[in-house]
């Protein structure tokens, strides 16, 4: 069993409001098989030990699928693996003695919170301005009742993988939400089910990205390069297809 | 306000819509490109060529057509200027910085187009005041005039030696030309993305595209000042 000495460049910022600062940690006797969380724990364990306040970070499963952890890891949201969660990193990935910058993943619409917690309700918004589809209530309808062509399925089913975390804003030079906002859309408006409300979905969920603050794509794909679910900015392509014809639909028919 | 100019002005508004404009007014002026690097090449065949050229340009439509184009071709100008200025200061009000700044795969190009932009805007602004306004030269006094078939033109060919003969001219247009060059790598694979034509399988081909109608725009435009600057051609 291998250990590891690192130093952290960790964000710390005491609320909302707070202005907050870059504090350097050592990191200590670091197992190489932690997680990064795990790695964190343990410097917050210490921290605790000390008195001192522990650093604050948002984490759920544990295990790549919730979305919950999020940290920007020496400038790359999710750190430098790739399609993985920040969870999913392990400290086997980093060299004894290395210096590791986290930070909150960034963008105005993402206030941070507290240290490297922000506020990512933003997009709770994005989906309640189109993210659903209406459906009568009771019983479920037979699964066969409404044909869905195989590469419409799976198109929907990659888009739906979207978990969340906003990785493709924090990485993206622009703060855009475009990657999340049209993984949501079009997961729906590749399905049949999708079709009634979907010029109505693009525009309401487009409109809600625009007035959230976030910025304007410009076809980088570093949220493609850093989305742990690696979804296609196909979708982004699509949207910027459906939203034409969205509004040429609302302006002409 | 009817319903059309309602949706055109919320169009303009919205994120993805003004860079849909960004887009059909790039495609405007990146086809023009070809165009005038077609007509330009014309000094290597001679005096008389591109003379002749400039005439055409001139008397084509009865004199009209070249009010049409620059019409057209200005006002995709400004539009495309005017929405990624705004858009780019909206990015920049969006964006929070890293302490540790890093990039994936954002190409240089990409994130350099607002400046290769700008370049080019001083470049193009610079370039009409010389070639069509003609300011502070004498291309509408008599050492420019020529005749063509016993008619008299005007001496486009040396006004091209002329100004490619300065050095700060030559130089200034080296830089725009690899700006613009710089530019259309992003750009013309952005048109594909942006109106929605792009998807994985195609997106090789795509960037593959781009890159050589740069390259072929590059070597095309800088192909003159070289001959003549470097190679004395016509001098």
């Amino acid at each position: 069993m291998s250990s590891l000495n690192l130093t952290l460049k960790v964000w710390r910022q005491a609320g909302p409001n707070a202005a907050g600062s870059i504090e350097t940690y050592q990191a200590k006797d670091i197992p190489t098989e932690a997680s990064f969380l795990e790695m964190l724990d343990i410097v917050n364990e210490r921290l605790i030990t000390k008195g001192s306040e522990p650093i604050h970070f948002d984490h759920d499963c544990r295990e790549g699928i919730c979305g919950a952890c999020s940290l920007t890891i020496n400038g790359i949201p999710h750190g430098p693996e790739g399609g993985i969660t920040t969870c999913q990193l392990h400290m086997r990935k980093f060299s004894n003695g290395d210096t590791i910058w986290i930070e909150p993943f960034r963008a105005k619409a993402f206030p941070v919170i507290k240290d490297l917690v922000v506020d990512r309700s933003a997009f709770d918004r994005i989906i309640e301005s189109g993210g659903y589809i209406s459906v009568r209530t009771g019983s479920a309808p037979d699964a066969h009742a409404i044909l869905v062509p195989k590469e419409a399925a799976d198109a929907a089913f990659e888009a739906a993988a979207c978990i969340g975390c906003g990785a493709c804003v924090a990485a993206c030079k622009n703060a855009s939400a475009m990657l999340f906002v049209s993984a949501k859309a079009s997961h729906l408006n590749h399905l049949p089910q999708g079709q009634p409300e979907k010029h109505q979905r693009v525009l309401a969920m487009v409109k809600t990205m625009d007035n959230e603050g976030f910025g304007n794509c410009t076809n980088q794909y570093e949220c493609e390069a850093v989305c742990p679910k690696e979804i296609s900015a196909d979708n982004i392509a699509k949207l910027n297809r459906d939203y034409a014809l969205a509004k040429a639909h609302d302006a002409l028919v | 306000m009817n319903v059309l100019s309602r949706t055109l002005c919320s169009f303009w508004g919205s994120s993805i819509g003004k860079k849909t404009i960004v887009a059909l007014t790039g495609i405007v002026l990146l086809l023009f490109l070809p165009g005038h690097l077609i007509g330009n090449l014309l000094v290597f065949l001679g005096p008389d060529a591109i003379n002749e050229y400039g005439v055409f340009l001139h008397e084509a439509g009865h004199g009209a057509l070249v009010w049409v184009a620059r019409i057209v071709l200005l006002t995709c100008f400004v539009v495309h200027i005017v929405a990624t200025v705004q858009l780019t200061r909206q990015n920049r009000a969006s964006r929070t910085p890293y302490a540790f700044d890093a990039t994936v795969q954002a190409s240089r190009s990409s994130r350099l187009m607002i400046w290769s932009g700008l370049t080019i805007l001083l470049f193009v602004i610079y370039h009409l005041l010389h070639f069509t306004v003609r300011v502070a030269n004498d291309f509408d006094g008599p050492a420019y005039q020529t005749t063509l078939e016993g008619h008299p033109a005007q001496n486009v060919y040396k006004m091209i030696i002329d100004g490619f003969s300065w050095a700060p001219a030559t130089f200034f247009y080296i830089i725009a030309i690899t700006c613009l060059c710089s530019h259309l790598s992003h750009g013309v694979a952005s048109v594909f993305q942006t109106l929605g034509f792009r998807s994985r399988k195609a997106s090789t081909a795509i960037k593959i595209f781009g890159n050589l109608y740069a390259l072929v725009i590059w070597i095309g435009f800088l192909s003159i000042p070289i001959a003549i600057f470097v190679f004395g051609y016509g001098r």
